[in-house]
């Protein structure tokens, strides 16, 4: 067991937010390590698809298929780790924890750290070799958003992970590993897995559990909730360019305070912690996870000095029997282009290369499954709220154009059609210089729900 | 009295598939009762109607002073299948603070709610 005592004598543990997602940062676990007391990094590698873009690399190479960045991360805190008792939980394994864990052992040992590290290796989260299995068994997997049976998809499926929670974490924690690498682990259950360790949270008590959920939800997006594309008074948030990543000091009881380490940017308060809360919210009352529900209607925010904010009250209710399911598949193929128009009239010509473009496709007989131009400066983000007005005197309009169609014949044709425009369409046109536009593979996601009995995970832990 | 959001909340939004939610907070906590009363579902699906294609949902969270706006068929199929410019639902945050809202002049004044001003 780690964490410290309090001022109050109560034992207080910190986890320390280090990466909000894959390509986040690479300062900051090094700077959380380094900047102050931690006891727990947690870094969150896996957005929803990133588990497929892994599965194809694995496909190519069966050494790959984790998040390669989280190797240099624990080089970067190898030292805290090593031989300062800092213990790190991330989702970096996607579908190859076990490569994962290798990697990080010779770098440990490459670095004259050979025999520090413990890790703990979770798998079992990987449906994908058993899915006509599953299926056979009558577990449909349906699709969450449309009903669709998983049938309609199953030829053009890459990936299937079933997001898994705290309790192989903490197995892996109790066995004595100081790392632990996980595949497809929910956000939230990295952090929630050591507060549920250090205070011995049963499976049952559901406050305190939901509490660590919340506690995870606040820092799973890194400094999203210490500054960090925050609106409210964003003018005020000083030094975002040090800006500090975000820290949980929790209490058994479920309390805990999220500040940052001292010296850093940003800004940790009840609106910028607010603002984080709010973020990818669904139905608030019940925020599933495989450990708890739990309850966001609860949640109590108060200031607790500068840069801390104390959060209570969190209420969590019984988990239920099934597991989220995420499904990638093969979707067909896209690409995006883009043109600039400059001043005066910058969006008449943008528009007017828009029906060039779309009369010429026209006529080359190409029709999409979906075609969207956009007109960046005017009316992209916004749309009609932006107002009949809005763009028209803009100093420049960047004409974005995008399709997305089964056939990849179709999309590559598409993609020669943009450039030609800056000699044979309307006037002032610049910012080709990416020339052709890329025809994408999309790897697209399923969301679904399996029966939780369904789904055993394993754990190692190897040196 | 004319109120527009952005005046009197700030927001952030995100997404779950083809879904966008706007999490909106009320600056001063004695001004979310009134936005909670005038912000309405129906309001809001108004606000967005030509933008998004599916129904609105709405959630209190009088905690956190804020509410929580679902816009369904928001992202042009959301995810990786989305060819927008907002394929995550990123500022749709600042699109629902476009939102101007009649508040009747009494209670505005009572609550020092600043007026909309530059209504187009």
């Amino acid at each position: 067991m780690t964490g410290k005592t309090g001022p109050t004598g109560k034992k207080i543990v910190r986890v320390a937010g280090a990466q909000g997602f894959w390509g986040d940062w690479l300062e900051a676990p090094r700077r959380q390590a380094e900047g102050g007391p931690v006891d727990y990094l947690m870094l969150d590698y896996l957005a929803e698809v990133t588990m497929s873009i892994l599965q194809k690399q694995k496909e190519r190479d069966p050494s790959a298929g984790y998040a390669r960045d989280f190797v240099g991360a624990m080089e970067s805190v190898l030292d805290g780790v090593a031989n300062r008792g800092i213990k790190v939980i991330a989702n970096a394994g996607g579908v190859n924890p076990e490569a994962c864990a290798s990697a990080v052992l010779a770098m440990a040992k490459a670095k004259g750290a050979a025999g520090k590290l413990r890790v703990g290796v979770v798998t079992g989260d990987n449906l994908l070799p058993r899915i006509d299995d599953l299926l056979a068994a009558g577990h449909e997997m349906k699709n969450m958003e449309t009903g669709e049976p998983l049938a309609i998809i199953r030829d053009r499926v890459i990936a299937a992970n079933a997001y898994i929670g705290s309790v192989p974490i903490v197995e892996a924690l109790t066995r004595g590993a100081n790392v632990v690498i996980t595949g497809r682990s929910t956000d939230t259950a990295l952090t929630m897995a050591p507060l549920r360790y250090e205070f011995g949270w049963g499976e049952s008590e559901w406050d305190k559990l939901a509490a660590g959920i919340i506690a995870g939800h606040i820092i799973e997006c890194g400094a999203q909730c210490s500054g960090g594309n925050c609106l409210y008074d964003w003018r005020s948030i000083e030094n975002l360019a040090d800006v500090g990543y975000p820290i949980v000091e929790a209490q058994a009881d479920g309390t805990f305070v999220v500040t940052k380490h001292p010296n850093t940017g940003g800004r940790v308060s009840v609106q910028t912690v607010t603002e984080q809360l709010v973020y990818e919210m669904g139905d608030p009352h019940a925020y599933i996870t495989p450990d708890v529900v739990a309850d966001f209607t609860s949640i109590h925010l108060e200031g607790d000095g500068t840069n801390r904010v104390r959060v209570f009250g969190i209420a969590g209710k019984p988990a239920t029997d099934k597991l989220k399911v995420s499904i990638a598949y093969r979707a067909g193929y896209k690409a995006v282009g883009s043109l600039v128009y400059a001043w005066p009239d910058a969006l008449e010509k943008a528009q007017l290369a828009d029906r060039v473009l779309r009369e010429r496709l026209d006529r080359l007989g190409l029709h999409f499954e979906h075609v969207l131009s956009e007109f960046v400066g005017a009316s992209a983000t916004h749309g009609l709220l932006a107002g009949a007005e809005a763009g028209k005197h803009a100093p420049e309009v960047q004409y974005r154009i995008g399709v997305r169609d089964a056939d990849k014949k179709k999309v590559e044709r598409f993609s020669r059609e943009i450039v030609p425009l800056v000699l044979n369409g309307p006037p002032s046109v610049t910012g080709f210089a990416g020339g052709r536009p890329k025809t994408e593979e999309i790897v697209a996601y399923w969301p679904a729900l399996i029966d939780k009995t369904v789904v055993e995970t394993k754990v190692a832990v190897i040196e | 009295m004319k109120v527009r959001l952005l005046d009197v909340a700030h927001a952030r939004s995100g997404d779950k598939g083809d879904t966008a939610n706007v999490g909106l907070i009320a600056l001063k906590s004695a001004w979310y009762p009134t936005l909670a009363k005038y912000v309405t579902r129906d309001r809001v699906a108004a606000h967005f109607e030509g933008v998004i294609t599916g129904g609105v949902e709405r959630y209190e969270l009088p905690n956190l002073i804020a509410l929580n706006f679902l816009l369904h068929g928001a992202l042009d199929g959301g995810g990786t299948l989305s060819l927008k410019t907002d394929a995550q639902g990123k500022v749709f945050s600042t699109a629902l603070l476009r939102l101007v809202v009649d508040i009747p002049d009494e209670e505005a004044v009572a609550l020092g709610l600043p007026p909309a001003t530059d209504i187009s």
